[in-house]
Parts: structure tokens; C-alpha cells; sequence
């Protein structure tokens, strides 16, 4: 569905999970081109915390499948040399809280490099990294950092929301001569969906209409996506209809899909897994009111997480996350209608 | 080594009782669905624990990491507030807002645990400069494992411990692997040799399962930090029993099972109790330690079932120490 690839001849498709696609295409690309390598802690004997790396070392080598030290700073760095060097390594760091170690790295120099040594050097880089809550990790391990990454010029980022477009956008993001920040979601590791065979390839910064509606807008991405589609379809037997927008891209932006949309619909949402303040619905909520301000017939909303470092307990971080029913709560707010029941849990 | 008290002799072994215990419950609760999140125990590395937080003064600082829930323990907290913790009630030390992962009990100068490997290290050496600021004679001790020895941030720290004379221990406990990693495969040279290149002490204790040789050595530590000399770097031996985590299955069998075997004959627990038994303790006295221990390990899991769970208020307090900058 979300590939652009122009396949004229039938497409055959299976179901996988994500997991399996992302596996499959490291496979693939690391087949493709003898200068994929990858790169990360226990990635290759133990085949990765969250099992993204099954097989490699054994069919690839120590040389095409890396286990680094407990060092993100230096690993990082050492794929960003080896990428100036026309390498194309594909760092995984365990979570993406632990890329805080490498972002001097991946800020001041990955991001950078190209534009200020003027063109003499492209860094085609990919560091693969999972965000997400709700396993009660707490504070530390919990964290959806991925507008620290979109704020960066210089920088790609990507958040696939299902199998097929973790296939085609990491294909995509190891072919490109950029840097690009891939972001999974470990609440999305097993989820199963239809992936297309054969080499598929995505465009970095086009959004996808996964649902069409007319009356509101829902604008999300990676674990977000499955959410909004969970809540427009409930809403939709309701005899509402919702359309959502997955952004699969948040660095290049796609302003046009998310513009067009509204302008159909007059209402939008934004549900995110970030912190609200300055999160990424504040740039949507920005987009729209700068693109199709006339059109809006109500404030754009966000649904993001509570501000406050993740809690332990399992009561606080229910009530800190961003749930299905507080988008459904405000989606009927912004379209005007009664709470559906007392239970909505509020915030 | 001067002669240790009798008393202090039967607190090491309580100590360590109480730590094995503590985790080993720990470890069931996680298995029944009691205990949510992610548990690291201390369990078969109970001397090098206890060993290091008794040769601290009680006024000392520490600080750890991901599997130094229990690390108070050895400095003298009650388990109940641990406990508690652990399953994420509202009379937890850190109210069920840190868990297993992100603990910390100031009452014993436990300064936290960090989750992001290494990153605790130079916080301890923060409490160390304070207190030479301050001249207070307390020093700062810094657990962290052999994985976290491959962070750069533990040179930075060794340098400026080093170039400052500070009151710091950097100690690490090299339990041999990080995760299913075999810290040979990662680790170049051996770590306790790289304290020459800061110009501080290096002290591996090979015989990390012996309480008395992680205290001597960290003693030696703590005295020369304390009369202003500087800092030590101390690597301890050892090995953990159990999984990573609590629940993980790591699949791969990257420990094999006579390594397990050979460290499983020098528990620090058992060997500690032969020394006992051979220092005038009878089998009563030591039957009765462990009786304790399990007996305050009940307690604490009745204290934390009777507890309630946090108000969903807790998750806003605390983010500053000023309510209206939360909103
Ligand atoms: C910066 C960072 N990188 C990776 C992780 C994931 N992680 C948690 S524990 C661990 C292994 C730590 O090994 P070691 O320091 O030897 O301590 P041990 O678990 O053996 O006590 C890893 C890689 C992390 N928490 N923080
Ligand atoms: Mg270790």
C-alpha cells in the first residue's frame, strides 16, 4: 500500500511482521551492496535485544555484522568515519535513549558535515533506533525523542507505522546518501501486515493517506498510525468518518499531504508520542495554520504524552501516555459532539 | 588485614543474606506477574556488593546502576521502602515513580541508580568534589560493570579524579559479561591497568567472591581517598547467577554451564559462612542469619502488598521543587 515504487507487473504479497521485515530488508540490502555493514551492541552473536538482526552474523561475518562495546559515542562516530568513506553502515543503538551518548555525533558532525565542508563529502548513514513506552521501563527507558532528531536540518528521519513501509523506507534510507535517523517502535516489533516481495523503495518525505474520511483529520506516525486507524474505525461505526494521515516521514515534512487533507476535512488532530511542548503536533498545528488556515472550521488539537519524565507504576504511566480514548475524547470535541461515556480517561 | 569485630563480621553475612533473598523473591514476583518492568539482580555478586558498601562510612556516597536496586541494602536501608519500590507502590523510596531501574535512597547516601550505562559514574565523582570542596571527609564510591567500563565517560571521570586529588572510589564489578557480551570480546587490555594511565592505583580482587578481600581493598581505598591522596580504581571479580534481567531469556548460549558450575562452588555466601563457622560461629547463630534475612525479606513484601498504589497526583509532584513552573 504506502510503497511508491511504480510496480506494473502483480505485486505478490505476504503476511510478516515488522520485525521480519526490517530483518529481511537488512538481509537484502547487506546482499545488494558489499558496502552495507552493520553495526551495533549485541547484534550479531545475540542477534539484537529485539531480534532485528536473526541470522546475519552467520551468513554475513564479523565483518558485515559488528558487535561494539558498550560505547555509543565511539561506534556512532566510527560508522559516521567509515560512511564519509563511502561505507554504508547501518548502526542499530539499542533504544533511542541511549543515542543521547552519540548526539554530539549525530548533531554537530553527521548532520552537518556535507553542508559545511560544502559538498566535498555525503554521508550515507542509517542508524536504526526503537522509542516507545508502556512496558514500564520507566523515566530512562521510555523516552520518544524523535523531534530532537526532526528539528535537525541536515538530518532525515523516518517512523514506519506498519511492515511494508519499514521495508521500503529502510531500503530507501540505506540507498540514500544522507543521513537518516530510522525510528521503529517497540510496540511495533509483532505487529503483522501485508509486505510486497521484491525490492521496494520508498520516498523519503511523502506522507500516506492510510484511511480516507471526510469530517476530521487524524495526523500521526509510527505507533501512533495504529492508534488513529484503531479510533477512526470505532468512530466510523458512529457514523463518523475520519481520515488519517501517517506522516512516515518527519524530516523532509510532507506540508502538501497534510494540507490537502485538512482542507477537505476542516478538523485535525495530531496524536503523538512526545512530550506536547514543542513536540511535533506544535509543528503540524503550525503547518496547517499556515497552510490552510481559511479552511479550518476549529483549533487544530494535540493528543501528546503527559510532561513529566515517564512514572514507574503502571497506573501513572497509563494515565501519562497518550491512549486511543483520550484521542477519541478529543476528536469528539473537536467536531462538537457529547462524550461517548464517563469512562474516558481524562488528564 | 587488623582483625574485624565479631559484630561486623555477622553483619556482612546479613547483609549478603538479606541482598540474596531480597532478589531471589524479587526474581519469583517478577516471574508471577508482581514485581512489572525489568529487575537486574545482584544475585552470586552479593561480597562485591557487600564487601564495598561496608567499607564506606555511613556517611558516604554511592551511586549505580541498572542492577544496584539492592546496593542500599548493603549500606543499611530497610527492605520494606525497596521493596515497595520494586512493585511500584506510593511507599516506595522513590514513591513507584522509579522501579528496579532508577532507585535511589539518599537516607544512606545512595545518590541513584542510573539506567544509561556509565552515566552514574560521574555523578559519584560530582559528590566527591563536593565534599573536597566542602572538606567534610566524606568520599564518593562509583559501582559500574565491566560493560560500562567501554564508556567514555570513565575516562573523563578518571582524569579529572585524578588531576583534582578527589575522594573517589571507581568501582567496578566485572561480572564478565554485558548482557550476552563476554567481556573479552570488547574489552581491550584489562581494566584495572588503565588506572596507571591517570596515575591513580588499579586493584583487581581476583577473589571477588571473598567479602574480606572486596573489603580490604576497598578499604585501602576509602582510607587513602579519606586522608586526601586521591582517587582508586578497584575491579572486582565475580559473576552473576542469574539471567540479565528477571524474565529475559537470552536464548544464545553464551555462558556455558561448567563455567556456572566453577562459580557456583565459590558462592560468596557460602564460602563467607565457612569462614564464620571457622571463626567461632556456630551452626545456630548462622542458621539464625539467614532466618532473619528471609524473615525481614516476608516483611517487606507484607509491607508493600498493604501499601497502596501511587495517586495519580504523584506522577506531577516533584518535577520542580517550584509547583507552578509544572504548568
Ligand atoms: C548507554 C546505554 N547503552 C545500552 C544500554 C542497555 N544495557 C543495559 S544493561 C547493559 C549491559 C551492561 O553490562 P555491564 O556494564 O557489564 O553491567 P552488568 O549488567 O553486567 O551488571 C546494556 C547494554 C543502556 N542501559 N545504556
Ligand atoms: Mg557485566
Amino acid at each position: 500500500m504506502n510503497t511508491d515504487t511504480d510496480n506494473t507487473e502483480a505485486v505478490t504479497t505476504r503476511t510478516i511482521t515488522y520485525r521480519q521485515a526490517l530483518n529481511e530488508t537488512l538481509r537484502a540490502e547487506l546482499e545488494h551492496d558489499e558496502k552495507v555493514f552493520l553495526i551495533g551492541e549485541e547484534i550479531g552473536v545475540f542477534e539484537g535485544s529485539y531480534k532485528i538482526t536473526a541470522g546475519l552474523l552467520e551468513d554475513f561475518g564479523p565483518d558485515r555484522v559488528l558487535d561494539a562495546p558498550i560505547a555509543e559515542e565511539g561506534f556512532v562516530g566510527a560508522a559516521l568515519g567509515a560512511a564519509m568513506l563511502g561505507m554504508r553502515p547501518v548502526v542499530e543503538i539499542m533504544t533511542i535513549n541511549f543515542s543521547l551518548i552519540a548526539i554530539d555525533q549525530i548533531v554537530n558532525h553527521a548532520a552537518k558535515m556535507r553542508s559545511m565542508f560544502a559538498g566535498q563529502v555525503s554521508i550515507p548513514l542509517v542508524i536504526r533506533m526503537p522509542g516507545g513506552g508502556g512496558q514500564q521501563l520507566a523515566a530512562t527507558h521510555s523516552q520518544n525523542l524523535e523531534v530532537w532528531y526532526a528539528h535537525i536540518p541536515g538530518l532525515k528521519v523516518v517512523a514506519p507505522s506498519t511492515p511494508a513501509d519499514a521495508k521500503a523506507l529502510l531500503t530507501a534510507a540505506i540507498r540514500d546518501d544522507d543521513p537518516v535517523i530510522f525510528l521503529e517502535n517497540l510496540s511495533l516489533y509483532s505487529a503483522k501486515g501485508e509486505v510486497p516481495d521484491g525490492e521496494q523503495i520508498a520516498e523519503i518525505g511523502k506522507a500516506a493517506v492510510v484511511k480516507t474520511g471526510i469530517d476530521l483529520t487524524i495526523v500521526s506516525y509510527s505507533r501512533g498510525t495504529t492508534t488513529a486507524l484503531e479510533v477512526a474505525n470505532q468512530l466510523e461505526a458512529e457514523g463518523l468518518s475520519i481520515e488519517v494521515v501517517d506522516l512516515r516521514s518527519l524530516r523532509p515534512l510532507d506540508r502538501d499531504t497534510i494540507c490537502a487533507s485538512v482542507k477537505k476535512t476542516g478538523h485535525a488532530v495530531v496524536f503523538e508520542d512526545d512530550w506536547l511542548s514543542y513536540g511535533i503536533g506544535a509543528e503540524i498545528s503550525a503547518t496547517i495554520g499556515e497552510g490552510v488556515f481559511d479552511f479550518l472550521d476549529a483549533p487544530v488539537r494535540r493528543v501528546a504524552a503527559a510532561e513529566v519524565p515517564l512514572p514507574y507504576a503502571k497506573s501513572l504511566e497509563r494515565a501519562a501516555l497518550p491512549s486511543a480514548a483520550d484521542l477519541a475524547r478529543v476528536v469528539r470535541e473537536v467536531l462538537n459532539l457529547a462524550p461517548a461515556t464517563a469512562t474516558s480517561n481524562d488528564k | 588485614m587488623a582483625e574485624l569485630a565479631r559484630d561486623t563480621l555477622r553483619e556482612m553475612q546479613l547483609r549478603m543474606l538479606r541482598i540474596r533473598a531480597f532478589d531471589e523473591r524479587a526474581s519469583k514476583m517478577v516471574k508471577r506477574g508482581h514485581i512489572p518492568g525489568t529487575v537486574h539482580t545482584s544475585i552470586g555478586q552479593e561480597a562485591q556488593v557487600v564487601g564495598a558498601t561496608m567499607a564506606l562510612g555511613a556517611g558516604d556516597y554511592m551511586s549505580g546502576n541498572h542492577r544496584s536496586h539492592g546496593h542500599p541494602i548493603g549500606k543499611g536501608s530497610p527492605l520494606g521502602p525497596l521493596m515497595a519500590e520494586l512493585v511500584g507502590k506510593a511507599t516506595g523510596v522513590c514513591k513507584g515513580k522509579g522501579g528496579s531501574l532508577h532507585l535511589a535512597d539518599f537516607a544512606v547516601g545512595s545518590l541513584g541508580e542510573s539506567g544509561i550505562v556509565g552515566s552514574s559514574i560521574p555523578i559519584a565523582n560530582g559528590a566527591a568534589l563536593s565534599s573536597k570542596v566542602l572538606n567534610n571527609g566524606k568520599v564518593a564510591l562509583a559501582f559500574f560493570g565491566d560493560g560500562a567500563a567501554n564508556q567514555g565517560v570513565l575516562y573523563e571521570s578518571m582524569n579529572m579524579a585524578g588531576v583534582w586529588d578527589l575522594p573517589m572510589i571507581f568501582l567496578c564489578e566485572n561480572n564478565q559479561y554485558a548482557l550476552s557480551t563476554p567481556a573479552h570480546t570488547v574489552t581491550s587490555g584489562i581494566i584495572s591497568e588503565r588506572a596507571a594511565g591517570f596515575g591513580m592505583p588499579g586493584i583487581r580482587v581476583e577473589e571477588g567472591q571473598d567479602v574480606l578481600a572486596v573489603y580490604d581493598a576497598v578499604s585501602k581505598a576509602v582510607a587513602r581517598a579519606r586522608a586526601g591522596d586521591g582517587p582508586t580504581l578497584v575491579e572486582v571479580m565475580t559473576y552473576r547467577y542469574n539471567e540479565h534481567s528477571e524474565g529475559l531469556r537470552l536464548g544464545t548460549d553464551y555462558r556455558n554451564a561448567e563455567e556456572r558450575d566453577a562459580w557456583l562452588k565459590k558462592d560468596p555466601i557460602m564460602l563467607f559462612r565457612h569462614y564464620l563457622a571457622s571463626h567461632g560461629f556456630s551452626d545456630d547463630e548462622l542458621d539464625g542469619l539467614q532466618a532473619t534475612a528471609l524473615a525481614e525479606v516476608d516483611a517487606a513484601v507484607a509491607f508493600s502488598d498493604a501499601s497502596p498504589y501511587p495517586d495519580l497526583s504523584v506522577a506531577f509532584d516533584d518535577l520542580y521543587t517550584d509547583k507552578e513552573s509544572a504548568a
